[in-house]
């Protein structure tokens, strides 16, 4: 098996123009295929570190390495060539609001067409046939017409990942997926990236600051707090002390509790599923 | 604390200082006064132009559509073919223009050209460029049509830029997250964004254009100005009655249409 890893970070740190140190030297390697979530309080970095992989915020320094290739070398086409590798999922969903759910699909292809054929929107038959059956997986086929913002929460950051695999990306970047929706559709968001990710073995960084929900889908935690790694282990040894070390004091063996009724919740949910949709 | 316990609020005064706040509010107060007392109104000359004024009124009550016909007819042609024609020009220019004057858009030098520009055409008023291009290019409407065009880049390209200024920063960082080169961004991103908002402008600049060519029609820019200014130069006040009814008439309606459009790109 190929031993290099999917995503390489090595002492990034980015101070932003106000002098805030966002992040202070991370580093971080991601398997191929393993999904990992970045907990950590507001305000620690995990934002600034997903945009940093894929430069739409200027790390100040380290590299970044995908696979082999280092995009911190990079700039104009090469960087756009790069970024088309690597797929990104929002907090906000980011759709355009105003283009159709199949638009907005097809727009994770702008890197591999040329500006004439997006204009026209005639993109390679193999890119519709693509957008297409994405729309199905995501179980949003009819929608294909209706413009973005027609559509609830969960429904629209369905588009939203269904966007960021159109790119066929070899890394997907998912910041706060399920911060703009209910507790039941912030499940089966989850759940839906996470059986994406496997089916595909596409390696994943998830910010997440629900630790109960990060604790339900993923295998791998980073702890970030105040712009440093402050924990970095299987799930299982996430306990108090880690919980401390990233969060500060606060009652966690509560929040175990509720962490394994929500467990529960989330089976029951899933047998009431279609009754209360 | 009051005398009976309970607790008293005020809201606190815009300007802390009290005495800096009687300073500015009575200077303002003065300053008011004695302008008002520099100017010199004849108050006899007032009282003559009472019917002088109450003649054109009255003009209104009868205009005069017929003896003019033609000319208002051909004054409203030209002014409606001006307006179209300068409001269609502008635009085009104002895009490019309006984009580069874009902050979030474009380097720095190409967006201190464009606000240049935005500047410059919003700092002149529309009848010192009529005035100019009449002198350049004479008399009659495609000097008419050169000022309505370049005060409609001035308006549409700012408020263009400003939209885009504007637009939500998730969708373009999600569309510059795909890979999209500039352009596609600007055909994904930005153009679904601000697409409603420029069509509005286009329409909103289209009755001010109408009714700009009016005023400008009377430094000599042609249009239905123009022949306003024959029929009062004339003293044909039951013309000038007639032509300003039209000129109300096409900008109420041209007004009730556009934001009727309006409303409907939305």
């Amino acid at each position: 098996m190929n031993r290099t890893p999917a995503l390489r970070i090595a002492d990034l740190v980015k101070r932003y123009r106000t002098g805030e140190e966002a992040l202070k030297g991370v580093s971080l390697a991601v398997a191929p295929g393993e999904i990992v979530g970045v907990i950590g309080p507001s305000g620690a970095g995990k934002s600034t570190l997903i945009r940093c992989i894929n430069r739409l915020v200027e790390p100040t320094s380290g590299r970044v390495f995908l696979g082999d290739l280092e995009l911190t070398a990079l700039s104009g086409r090469a960087l756009r060539r790069a970024r088309r590798r690597i797929g990104m999922i929002f907090q906000e969903f980011a759709l355009v609001e105003r283009l159709t759910v199949m638009e907005n699909v097809l727009s994770g292809r702008l890197g591999y067409v040329s500006f004439w054929q997006s204009f026209t929107r005639r993109f390679p038959p193999a890119d519709i046939e693509r957008a297409f059956a994405l729309l199905e997986r995501v179980g949003l086929i009819e929608h294909a017409d209706k413009r973005a913002d027609a559509l609830s929460g969960g429904q629209r950051q369905r588009v939203g990942i269904a966007r960021a695999l159109a790119q066929e990306p070899d890394l997907l970047l998912i910041d706060e997926p399920t911060a703009a929706l209910d507790p039941k559709t912030a499940r089966q968001i989850m759940r839906l990236i996470c059986e994406i990710c496997r089916e595909r073995r596409l390696p994943a960084i998830i910010n997440i600051h629900d630790v109960v929900l990060a604790q339900q889908f993923v295998e791998r935690i980073v702890g970030l707090r105040a712009g440093t790694i402050v924990f970095d282990g299987p799930i299982e040894a996430l306990d108090d002390a880690a919980l401390t070390r990233i969060y500060g004091e606060e009652d966690w063996t509560t929040v175990r509790q509720r962490a394994a009724a929500g467990r529960a919740w989330a089976l029951d949910a899933e047998r009431l599923e279609g009754f209360a949709e | 604390m009051t005398a009976d316990g309970r607790r008293s609020w005020r809201r606190p005064p815009l300007i802390a200082d009290r005495r800096l706040r009687w300073l500015i509010y009575g200077g303002g107060l003065i300053y008011l006064v004695l302008a008002l007392a520099t100017l010199e109104v004849n108050w006899l000359r007032a009282w003559e132009g009472l019917g002088r004024g109450w003649a054109f009124v009255q003009s209104f009550l009868r205009p005069d559509f017929a003896s003019r016909g033609p000319d208002i007819l051909n004054g409203i042609i030209e002014s409606l073919t001006m307006t179209v024609t300068a409001t269609v020009a502008g635009m085009l220019v104002s895009v490019p223009i309006g984009i580069g004057a874009a902050r979030n858009l474009v380097a720095r030098p190409i967006y201190l050209l464009c606000r240049g520009i935005v500047a410059l055409a919003r700092a002149l008023p529309e009848v010192i460029v009529a005035i100019f291009f009449v002198a350049m290019f004479g008399f009659g409407p495609f000097a008419g049509f050169l000022t309505l065009t370049f005060n409609t880049i001035g308006f549409v390209a700012k408020l263009l830029a400003e939209a885009i200024e504007n637009v939500e920063h998730a969708q373009v960082e999600a569309i510059r997250a795909t890979g999209a080169s500039w352009a596609q961004l600007l055909n994904y991103a930005i153009q679904p964004q601000v697409m409603p908002r420029l069509i509005g402008l286009g329409l909103y600049r289209l009755d001010i254009n109408f009714r700009e060519s009016a005023v400008i029609g009377i430094v000599g820019a042609g249009g239905i100005g123009a022949t306003l200014e024959t029929a009062l130069d004339r003293y044909e006040y039951d013309t000038a009655a007639a032509i300003l009814l039209v000129i109300v008439g096409i900008v109420t309606l041209a007004e009730s249409v556009s934001s009727h459009l309006r409303r409907w790109v939305q």
